[in-house]
């Protein structure tokens, strides 16, 4: 579990998150949504020890970030993984390489071990005939399943996901949705998603921050963000027409 | 205001890549990678150069000596001199912070463009630990370019002086000995060492502290060999002020 408390990160006098407070649960999939220049990245950042926060503390399982020695910092990142936009995959390494990364860096596993784990996450993301291929080599989807097999081969305690399937197209970006939520419980880890992709919200959304200008200004479920009140929210979640049809089909549904 | 930052940030930087090492079986890989990329790498282009350039030294110190009391030992004088002295380290130097330092800032400023530094940080790992460390020590291989430069230079001036019928292998022989003082190549490679250190340290600075995307990349590295190229020069400037008028 992850417990932000009064948050606030500003870069050159400038405030970009302005005192956050939410808890992120173990063993679901919790979603940042807010449109973009809402302060998700900057705080999924913070969430990952990449910025430190101006005010404000995180606690990851009761372990506040900022009262731990530098050593116990990296210890703790040791437990996050991170599926990045671009999948941030190296370059000069195979899809096999990049996975067994971590592993090489923090474990003293021999290379034949480390090439089981590994097949054991490729496996996983239901990769197939990749291991030897390059990241330029691979689709976008496919580079994502090895970005999140990476992040999940050292068997990690939080799992941090930045715009997941931006980039995809709607059927992949559901496949990519589904497996983070089928790992997260499987691997009984605290999942932090950040989106803007209302499908998402939809597939795997357990719990939802809303941010808006660095404030957060909603939280709660995928049913009940269809049916607050929530002038910005809604203005957020309806300004597809999809998603206009949805709400009208729950009223109808309500009313009944 | 801006510069000095950007000093100080340098030196940070600096501080920061001999701090937290990476494991070192992964060093070690990392390390002979570099030494082909920067070093081997860089033979070719380093032999090409210095052979004609060599060469031409020879051809225009010949054309130049119009009086008969000069000796023609002078064309392997000024060869070894010329090469030694200054065409070797300095201008073998600025030819590598194009050729080597565009590839550091190049290389090191698309892993921060695609994220890879930042996950490199998730992961715990020092990034400039891991990136900028093993292109010092693979930088420490400088010297041994220079060398290579240093003999074909004086090759090159030797093929066309002689070949050229502009003197002959004796006379040039004789004119490569002639004053030889050995405190002048412990000049050549203390600023060849120092010289190794600027190309691996600012172009990965440049690169490592870019914002931007691809577009910025290609900018960094140009900025990266201005400034290279600047500071060569400034130092070289300070070392032989420092080494040679005492």
């Amino acid at each position: 579990m992850i417990e932000v408390q009064d948050l606030k990160k500003g870069f050159d006098g400038e405030m970009i998150l302005k005192g956050i407070s939410t808890t992120f649960e173990k063993g679901k999939t919790n979603l940042i949504i807010g449109q973009s220049g809402s302060g998700k990245t900057v705080f999924l950042k913070c969430l990952l020890g990449l910025f430190r926060p101006t005010e404000g503390s995180i606690r990851y399982d009761g372990q506040a970030y900022s009262s731990l020695s530098s050593e116990d910092q990296r210890e703790l990142r040791e437990q996050m993984g991170m599926v990045f936009q671009g999948s941030a995959l190296f370059d000069s390494m195979t899809v096999e390489e990049n996975i067994m990364f971590p592993l090489r860096m923090f474990t003293k596993m021999r290379r034949a071990e480390r090439r089981e784990r590994a097949n054991e996450a490729i496996k996983r993301v239901n990769l197939t005939d990749a291991n030897n291929k390059l990241p330029s080599e691979i689709s976008g989807g496919m580079q994502k399943r090895v970005a999140i097999a990476r992040a999940i081969v050292n068997k990690p305690k939080y799992l941090f996901c930045d715009e997941p399937n931006s980039g995809l197209d709607p059927k992949t970006a559901t496949v990519v949705d589904n497996l983070i939520q089928e790992i997260t419980r499987e691997y009984e880890i605290t999942t932090v998603i950040n989106t803007h992709d209302m499908n998402s919200v939809m597939e795997i959304g357990e719990k939802i921050v809303f941010l808006q200008k660095g404030q957060l200004a909603w939280e709660g479920t995928k049913d009940e963000i269809f049916k607050t009140d929530h002038e910005d929210v809604t203005d957020f979640v309806y300004s597809s027409n999809l998603f206009k049809e949805v709400r009208s089909a729950l009223n109808k549904k309500d009313s009944r | 205001m801006n510069y000095v930052g950007n000093v100080g940030q340098y030196f940070m930087m600096l501080k920061g890549t001999f701090i937290k090492p990476t494991k070192a079986s992964v060093l070690r890989q990392l390390i002979l990678k570099e030494i082909d990329d920067l070093i081997i790498d860089s033979l070719g282009i380093v032999a090409f150069i210095s052979f004609f350039v060599g060469g031409v030294v020879a051809i225009q110190t010949a054309l130049n000596m119009d009086n008969p009391l000069i000796p023609e030992s002078l064309i392997g004088f000024a060869a070894r001199q010329s090469i030694i002295l200054e065409f070797a380290p300095t201008f073998i130097s600025i030819i590598m912070a194009g050729k080597v330092g565009s590839f550091i800032t190049s290389s090191i400023g698309t892993m921060r463009v695609t994220e890879q530094i930042d996950a490199l940080e998730v992961m715990g790992i020092n990034s400039l630990n891991y990136l900028v460390f093993p292109k010092i020590i693979a930088m420490l291989f400088y010297p041994f370019v220079i060398v290579i430069a240093m003999f074909l230079g004086v090759l090159g001036g030797y093929v066309a002086g002689v070949y050229g019928g502009f003197t002959s292998g004796q006379n040039f022989i004789a004119g490569l000995q002639d004053d030889f003082i050995p405190f002048q190549l412990a000049y050549a490679f203390i600023k060849t060492f120092i010289f190794a250190m600027l190309l691996a340290t600012i172009p990965a600075y440049q690169g490592y502290y870019m914002r931007g995307g691809a577009l910025e990349v290609g900018k960094a590295s140009t900025t990266s060999f201005v400034w290279t190229s600047v500071a060569i020069i400034i130092a070289n400037y300070i070392i032989t002020q420092l080494l040679l008028t005492s």
